[in-house]
């Protein structure tokens, strides 16, 4: 491998970074917005959020991807910039299996925190902030590392639409070389390195978190693994 | 927008043989993945770290790297190592190898989940090992994990579009090919997503109904 073609695995990194970044902050504003809207207490509001919810997790992601490249400048006019295009679709789908984990972590925290809550005369916006958020992010930080591992990998998708992400520089270097071999095993290190590097930082955090409301993370929770609610469905197993 | 119903009628066949290839594609890779998954869990139970080491590094690779990556590696390097296989074949592979490491973990969790009495009583009887996990170990943890892993047959569903990355004609690559012949976009994109929902959203209501049934 000649360095000029390093050079274009390099860009093929920073677009996938960009594009996990941005779908990742997406993603995550979503899945706050639609979990919390999804334990309101009017029930319009809890079925609208379902609705998003089910829709967005019962289609592919590549299938969304399409949809926001092709048919949205078709149907509506709305010509995207490809990153942009990307991180709307990874964020929007994303999103959806992110609410999930935010609904659960939210309906676990304990039902007498907000009965006392009620009793100090708290206000619903007061409980959720003082309350309940505090208890319950910390156990969303292991299903959310999980689903930022799932996101990465989504991130290959959008090479199908020819963005020069990290996948797609490894079929361009592919081309030029008329060889495969050598190049998809290092892309598939420089994957295997960021998700490593993203579990380590979500672990971080989830120490960080847990000691706050005075716990330490759990460790071997395989029986998780049979309750856990239905998997994103770009390589699989997140939430 | 304009919704055009003559190119969803054009269309219709074409979804229908997609159907037939994606479903043809999510049994097999299913099998696949099931049966992987059950020996890599059994593999990582084995007394010696030299087989579980060296299964837990692949698998964990395979579990973190993307699958649209492992299938332009399984379609353009095995032909260079002198082993073709159709694209659907590969495809196959490649989603059945992937899921198996999320199998794996579903079976072990459904493993450690059967009571140490079990172990115990049969060590009681003196059942032969094999026996031991025909017959007591696995019939139980099977029956437990059957709704865990019916959600990742519905993860494999949502994950088979890929195939059309390597020319699988699935639903998606149906759904292109006749998007660039007629250049109608809105429909046959519009009509398979609704599909998928229309499979899945059913599939995950009876996943649910199954583990209030089987898993206590």
């Amino acid at each position: 491998m000649t360095s000029g073609l390093w050079e274009l695995v390099l860009k093929g990194i920073w677009v996938t970074v960009q594009l996990l970044v941005f779908s990742a902050l997406l993603a995550a504003a979503v899945s706050f917005v639609v979990g919390i809207a999804r334990v309101h207490r009017l029930w319009i509001v809890r079925f609208l959020a379902g609705f998003y919810t089910e829709v967005f997790r019962g289609t592919s992601a590549l299938i969304m991807i399409f949809w926001v490249f092709f048919v949205l400048p078709l149907a509506f006019g709305w010509q995207l910039v490809p990153m942009w295009a990307g991180t709307l679709a990874l964020g929007l789908t994303y999103g959806a299996y992110g609410s999930e984990i935010v609904r659960g972590a939210l309906n676990s925290v304990d039902a007498a925190q907000v009965e006392g809550g009620i009793a100090l005369s708290f206000t619903p916006w007061q409980r959720l902030r003082l309350i309940l958020l505090p208890q319950a992010v910390p156990e969303m930080i292991p299903p959310f590392s999980n689903l930022l591992i799932e996101l990465l990998k989504g991130t290959a998708l959008v090479s199908v639409m020819g963005m020069g992400d990290l996948a797609f520089s490894g079929n361009l270097v592919r081309l030029a070389l008329q060889e495969s071999a050598e190049i998809y095993t290092y892309i598939l290190l420089i994957y295997f390195v960021i998700a490593f590097l993203l579990t380590r930082l979500m672990r971080g955090l989830e120490k960080r978190l847990k000691a706050g409301v005075g716990q330490v993370p759990e460790k071997g929770v395989s029986q998780a693994e049979l309750h856990r609610p239905e998997t994103s469905g770009v390589g699989g197993g997140a939430v | 927008m304009n919704w055009d119903w003559s190119a969803v009628g054009d269309f219709m066949p074409h979804f229908w043989d997609g159907l037939l290839v994606t479903l043809q594609a999510l049994v097999l890779g299913s099998l696949i993945s099931f049966a992987l998954g059950l020996v890599w869990a059994l593999l990582m139970r084995a007394p010696t770290r030299w087989v579980r080491w060296p299964v837990g590094v692949v698998t964990e690779f395979v579990r973190n790297t993307p699958l649209l990556v492992q299938l332009f590696f399984l379609f353009y390097v095995l032909p260079e190592w002198n082993i073709t296989f159709s694209a659907m074949t590969t495809g196959v592979v490649a989603i059945g190898l992937h899921y198996s490491t999320y199998t794996m973990q579903v079976y072990r969790a459904g493993i450690e989940g059967v009571p140490a009495g079990q172990w115990e009583a049969a060590t009681a009887l003196n059942l032969p090992l094999t026996r031991t996990w025909t017959a007591v170990i696995l019939p139980q943890a099977i029956r437990r994990v059957v709704p865990a892993l019916g959600n990742y047959v519905i993860s494999m569903l949502k994950d088979t579009p890929l195939l059309m990355a390597i020319t699988v004609l699935d639903m998606l690559g149906e759904a292109r090919l006749f998007s660039q012949q007629n250049f109608q976009f809105t429909e046959p994109l519009t009509v398979i997503g609704v599909a998928f929902i229309l499979i899945s959203y059913p599939a995950s209501l009876l996943m649910r109904a199954l583990e209030r049934r089987l898993v206590r």
